[in-house]
């Protein structure tokens, strides 16, 4: 299981790494990480919620992963890079807006969405209401949702990039998707929430 | 909500994550449980509502070319301006691409054919990196194929056939014109996960050829055929299977199977 090696990055032991990448393995880095750039863009867009924003963060991450490459033990590229994006996103959150990482995760949900297939189908057919009703959740929720939905991760991968176990991957899922629905089907009141 | 399931294994359920006898487990407990079948219904059309919204955002390329440089000049800081092994990969590159090219000449033997349209690798990739760029992908965004089918009415010389594959996984995105060997091309667009897949169409003389083994390049993939006078590539960055999958799918509606 991905706990064997939940910390994909054990390179900074070994000091500048990209020092010693030779073309070989920058060969390499263009072949396994480089591909993965959309992923990570995406990604960052999505947790930042702003383009402009999130191709800095990219930028920085890629650079990142280019440096810790040497720490990279091979296995899942996808899941290695997206996880130090993941980390860079967060700290530039800490830096820029810690407000939005105080937002309170464990949210009461028992209060039962109203959504029905067609109320979503309604709601979602407009990409603009996606997307905000997206950008309301809490960053934890949101990160699961694109993960998956967007970006096709297994738990697994899920799990190793956001470091929390599989069980937790589920219950997350299950919750940012209930959310969504009731953001979805009830856009005023998540809207107002939003501003608080 | 009243049943435990719905909060949490009914998500596993529906992405495939739970191990064989769980999954066995819950589709009984959904045969009694009303709200799971409620729920999971729900789930599987916001599944399908986030697939249609096309929410991915590509990296745009201006980052892509910087990131590259960039990484470039911290490999030639850190060595020092290294012997040309990149420049003999970029030869190597650049004769890989002259195959590309050759492999689609060879196809089609019969250039003398007047309307014979000659495609080069290099020229689809171009039109399917161009169409990732915001705002290019598509001119007729719809999932719907009764409107992407007529929009192409009068813009192009031939009607290609356009279907929505949701089901199979495959969403209908768009359409879009595309130029190609200097003529103009259908490109139709689908969904797969996250990524694009741009199917262009222009018709053809020649006689029907079978799912060509993909190329690659960059990282894109494409697959080739010919069937009933239409002529195919199918382009993206998905896997060559999925690619394989949704060119097979296209010549079965196309036989009406």
């Amino acid at each position: 299981m991905f706990l064997g090696r939940s910390s994909f990055m054990n390179s900074e032991s070994l000091g500048k790494g990209w020092d010693v990448l030779d073309s070989q393995e920058r060969a390499r880095f263009e072949q396994l990480v480089l591909p993965h750039l959309d992923a990570a863009f995406n990604l960052s867009r999505w947790l930042l919620r702003s383009r402009a924003d999130s191709e800095d963060v990219a930028q920085e991450a890629m650079l990142r992963a280019f440096r810790f490459f040497r720490g990279f033990n091979g296995g899942d590229a996808r899941a290695w890079l997206l996880q130090i994006v993941r980390n860079t996103c967060y700290t530039w959150l800490e830096k820029n807006r810690q407000v939005e990482l105080m937002t309170e995760f464990d949210e009461d949900l028992h209060q039962q969405s109203n959504a029905t297939p067609e109320t979503l189908a309604i709601a979602g057919d407009n990409r603009e209401r996606l997307t905000r009703a997206l950008e309301t959740l809490p960053v934890r929720f949101r990160e699961v949702i694109i993960l998956r939905e967007l970006e096709g991760c297994s738990y697994k991968e899920i799990a190793a990039i956001t470091s929390v176990p599989i069980g937790t991957v589920m219950s997350a899922l299950a919750r940012a998707r209930q959310r969504l629905q009731r953001a979805l089907t009830q856009p005023a009141q998540q809207e107002a929430s939003h501003e608080l | 909500m009243n049943c435990d399931f719905s909060g949490t294994l009914l998500h596993g359920y529906l992405d495939g994550e739970l191990d064989a006898v769980r999954a066995a487990e819950f589709e009984r407990h959904l045969e009694d449980c009303r709200e799971c079948t409620a729920s999971l219904g729900a789930a599987e059309s916001l599944r399908a509502t986030i697939l249609r919204a096309q929410l991915y955002e590509p990296a745009p390329l201006a980052l892509r070319k910087k990131i590259r440089s960039e990484i470039k000049g911290a490999a030639e800081a850190a060595h020092g301006p290294k012997v040309n092994v990149w420049r003999w990969i970029a030869v190597a590159a650049s004769l890989l691409l002259v195959t590309g090219v050759a492999w689609y000449a060879l196809q089609r033997n019969s250039a003398t054919a007047t309307s014979a349209t000659t495609v080069t690798s290099a020229e689809m990739l171009d039109a399917h990196i161009r169409s990732l760029q915001a705002g290019h992908l598509t001119d007729v965004a719809s999932t719907d194929q009764h409107t992407v089918k007529p929009w192409f009415d009068g813009k192009l010389d031939f009607i290609p056939p356009v279907k929505d594959y949701l089901d199979e996984g495959f969403p209908l995105i768009g359409g879009r014109l595309d130029v190609l060997g200097e003529r103009n091309v259908a490109a139709l667009v689908y969904g797969r996960r996250k990524h694009f897949i741009n199917v262009f169409v222009w018709p053809t003389k020649e006689e029907d050829t079978p799912i060509h083994p993909p190329g690659s390049r960059q990282g894109y993939q494409w697959v080739h055929w010919r069937h009933k006078g239409m002529e195919f590539c199918a382009v993206s960055d998905v896997n060559a299977q999925d690619l394989h999958d949704l060119a097979q799918l296209i010549v079965q509606s196309m036989d009406g199977r």
